[in-house]
């Protein structure tokens, strides 16, 4: 089986909002300081499905990341969490692709590499959380998709794979090569061991640009993107809050109770 | 290219609430644009939805029946809506950002050629500017973003559940009806749907609960959600969580509140153990009175809550259950 993973390097999604920082007017988010990037959360539980994937059936995985030279860091992370190869993405062009355009340099490098039986992403990245990457992709690719994976197995030749709905789950049946994107329900994926971070430190990872790829650069970066940013602001939602004091927990939990009732709500 | 589609959602034959919303949305465009309301329904017995709906201020229901299209299957809808876009070349095009919309919105967006905004909070117009303004939340809620996208092709929009208020009938005005046949040719259909399980939780659901009482990791472990459900019975609400619970499978993942996870905004929400992130906020923001109930007296969720109580659960709750069994008799 030879699985695709494509992967982003983000800010880390767990900093407190507090730390949260805003340059509004150069409508961007403020690295914070001392917290390095990290890889997408949803991205490393597809790195850790196409693992899992790989150690019932074989195969080689193959990691996608579009970015700069920092981003190796994420690539090198699935690397040494199991995975074969990376391929860096770079090129001036590709900076500040949207949605389209990502999708759009990912399907002409997988265009590159010939033979492969699923290509998977997260469901969203968590940091502008919009889930359009995957599915655009497996249309340019013309390839089938399922969304929101939990998990996928192989039965006669195609894969049986479920998908989370808000109140169960679905399960499809696809031929391979598929586009599948992957859900937190997976579940937490594997750390990356001593001798994984060994062998990954130790692996090249080659470089692709627009041209290496054919890509039509007027299909990516920023001036492709069809919707503009107008503006990044951090929403105030802040509500009074009355706190409730009481000498023992029960004397609060009462005066609560008739609070909530003088207000109306039970 | 011209008027507003909406893709309209059924459960259980009735019409969703996020459709009301989208409703809602689509006639503040309509207005705006000066251009038609259409709001398509795609599955079977689709007779009195669509009766319902035409008297909510929608100019044209087009209903698209057939046994194999009530299937909740998205590949199939995809190539649904790409042939009623065909044929009614609609400008912008309305989803919620639910189980299907989230996915068979941005594949359409990728057929049709269309810009495409996920999980929107606010949505207009701007007639001057012939621009599209969108909004939504960024960084798991901790920021927002507005586009402005160009007019020179079809939007495609998925917006939030709850983040709109549900259109209100409108009997004077009178939407039309209308069948449009669609063939699907299976051949074009790769994957095949073998199952589609709802895990409905007794109790009370959670989308239309006017109270709810949700657990968060501050609860500890499936034993602490015992008495969430206590509580949750004396008030004759619906139980959720935030995502610890669900991820360390405490509870049922179908009751997780928040960005992936259910969208509500009951007149009352208790939370219980939870810190407040936001991404769980994303998802309960919108209810009338909340009350946070937390050890930690720097938790965030206070700073959205309008009662809180600083301390332990376990000596709170039992105190709150007595009293309020007591209110009710």
């Amino acid at each position: 089986m030879n699985i695709i993973v494509c992967v982003k390097q983000i800010q880390d999604p767990e900093i407190p909002a507090i730390k949260f920082r805003l340059d509004a007017e150069g409508k961007k988010v403020v690295p914070p300081e001392g917290i390095p990037p990290v890889i997408n959360p949803y991205d490393e539980q597809a790195v850790e499905l196409a693992i899992r994937i790989k150690e019932q059936h074989g195969g080689q995985i193959t990691i996608l990341a579009i970015g700069d030279d920092s981003t190796s860091s994420v690539v090198k992370h699935a690397l040494a969490m199991g995975a074969d190869k990376g391929i860096l993405l770079k090129d001036p062009a590709f900076e500040g692709s949207d949605s389209f355009g990502t999708a759009y340099i990912l399907s002409r490098a997988i265009q590159k590499i010939e033979e492969f039986d699923l290509v998977l992403c997260g469901r969203q990245a968590a940091d502008w959380d919009e889930g359009l990457v995957g599915s655009i992709l497996a249309e340019n690719l013309g390839l089938p998709l399922i969304t929101l994976v939990e998990s996928v197995d192989l039965i006669e030749g195609r894969w049986h794979v479920k998908r989370v709905i808000l109140d169960g789950y679905q399960v499809f049946a696809v031929p391979p090569p598929a586009v599948l994107t992957v859900s937190h329900e997976l579940g937490p994926p594997r750390l990356p061991s001593g001798w994984g971070i060994i062998t990954a430190s130790k692996k090249e990872i080659p470089v692709w640009n627009a041209k290496f790829v054919e890509a039509d650069t007027t299909q990516t970066g920023a001036d492709a993107s069809w919707k503009k940013l107008d503006s990044l602001s951090i929403p105030q939602r802040k509500r009074k809050c009355e706190k409730i004091e009481g000498e023992k927990p029960e004397t609060a939990a009462s005066l609560l109770a008739e609070k909530l009732r003088r207000a109306g709500v039970l | 290219m011209k008027g507003i589609l909406i893709f309209g959602e059924l459960k259980d034959g009735q019409v969703t609430s996020v459709t009301l919303e989208l409703i809602a949305t689509g006639k503040k465009l309509s207005r705006t644009l000066d251009q038609p309301l259409e709001l398509v329904l795609i599955g079977e017995n689709l007779e009195k939805a669509a009766e319902r709906i035409a008297n909510f201020g929608v100019d044209r229901v087009l209903k698209v029946q057939g046994q194999a299209h009530a299937e909740l299957h998205p590949e199939r809808l995809v190539s649904i809506l790409n042939q009623v876009c065909e044929k009614t070349d609609p400008k912008i095009i309305l989803f919620g950002q639910t189980d299907m919309g989230r996915d068979v919105a941005p594949r359409l967006a990728a057929k049709l050629e269309a810009s495409v905004c996920a999980d929107c909070v606010y949505l207009a117009y701007n007639q001057e500017k012939k621009e599209l303004i969108q909004a939504k939340p960024v960084y798991g809620g901790n920021a927002l973003a507005q586009w402005n996208t160009a007019d020179d092709r079809p939007h495609v929009v998925t917006m939030r559940p709850r983040s709109e208020k549900p259109a209100e009938p409108e009997p004077s005005k009178k939407g039309n009806i209308q069948s449009i046949p669609i063939e699907i040719d299976e051949g074009q259909i790769r994957s095949q749907l073998r199952e589609t399980v709802h895990e409905r939780d007794k109790g009370i659901n959670l989308d239309e609960a006017k109270i709810i009482v949700a657990g968060g990791g501050g609860v500890g472990g499936s034993e602490g959600f015992g008495l969430i459900q206590e509580l949750a019975d004396a008030l004759g609400a619906a139980v959720g969580t935030t995502r610890v619970p669900s991820d360390e499978n405490w509870m049922p993942k179908s009751l997780e509140i928040g960005q992936t996870g259910h969208m509500v905004s009951p007149n009352l929400y208790i939370a219980v153990g939870i810190s407040g992130a936001p991404q769980h906020l994303a998802g309960c923001s919108n209810s009338k009175t909340i009350v946070a109930i937390n050890k930690d007296p720097e938790a965030p969720i206070f700073d959205m809550a309008d009662f809180g109580i600083v301390g332990d659960y376990r000596e709170v709750l039992p105190a709150l259950i007595e009293k309020l069994k007591r209110l009710r008799e």
